[in-house]
């Protein structure tokens, strides 16, 4: 696969401050870099997932270690940042275990958390002046 | 909607993760829009040519 098309930033001040910034609210890290068109997609897109499987009866898992997926589905989910407080503060992601889509659910709110923690990353290199 | 749908549920899960890539992987709008149309037709073409592949097969 090519290599990502595009231009190289200087690196911005403050690039740890900036991943936790993108972690906390998606898409905040690539405002606060400047790139308005990708923050302002993460922002809608991947909280919207996290929603909707939430939604779906998808569950926010507890940090259980001694079941080991349970506990890395945890840190997954966590990678959204606000939207997991919120849910979790609004009593939401119980999940329906029998519910027919109960594992769909699931899917959509770790791989939302996921891939959050990859746009965090993204701004990490976009900050440091990698991208 | 008809949230019961596996391939509804597939297809919508394929957008949101094409998007999500296209807009991390490339910088120009136009290239992100081929890139995640791509992405896309790959991940619902590939799940549902795997399905079929599965069809014959005793469960």
């Amino acid at each position: 696969m090519p290599a990502a098309s595009g231009r190289r930033s200087e690196p911005a001040p403050y690039p740890y401050l900036i991943v936790a910034a993108a972690w906390a609210v998606p898409g905040a890290g690539h405002l606060w870099l400047g790139r308005y068109q990708k923050g302002l997609t993460l922002l809608v897109v991947l909280p919207l997932m996290f929603a909707f499987g939430l939604w779906i009866q998808g569950r926010i898992f507890p940090f259980q270690f001694d079941e080991l997926l349970v506990g890395l589905a945890a840190i997954a989910d966590v990678g959204i940042g606000l939207p997991y407080f919120v849910a979790k503060i609004a009593g939401l992601g119980a999940g329906q275990v029998i519910a027919i889509t109960y594992e769909y659910g699931n899917t959509y709110v770790i791989v939302a958390g996921l891939l959050n923690m990859l746009a965090a990353l993204d701004a990490f290199d976009i900050a440091v002046g990698r991208k | 909607m008809d949230t019961t749908s596996h391939l509804g549920l597939l297809v919508l899960f394929s957008a949101f993760v094409s998007i999500a890539f296209a807009v991390l992987m490339r910088d120009d709008v136009k290239e992100q829009v081929t890139f995640g149309a791509k992405l896309f037709g790959t991940f619902v073409g590939s799940a549902v040519l795997l399905g079929w592949l599965l069809y014959p097969l005793p469960l």
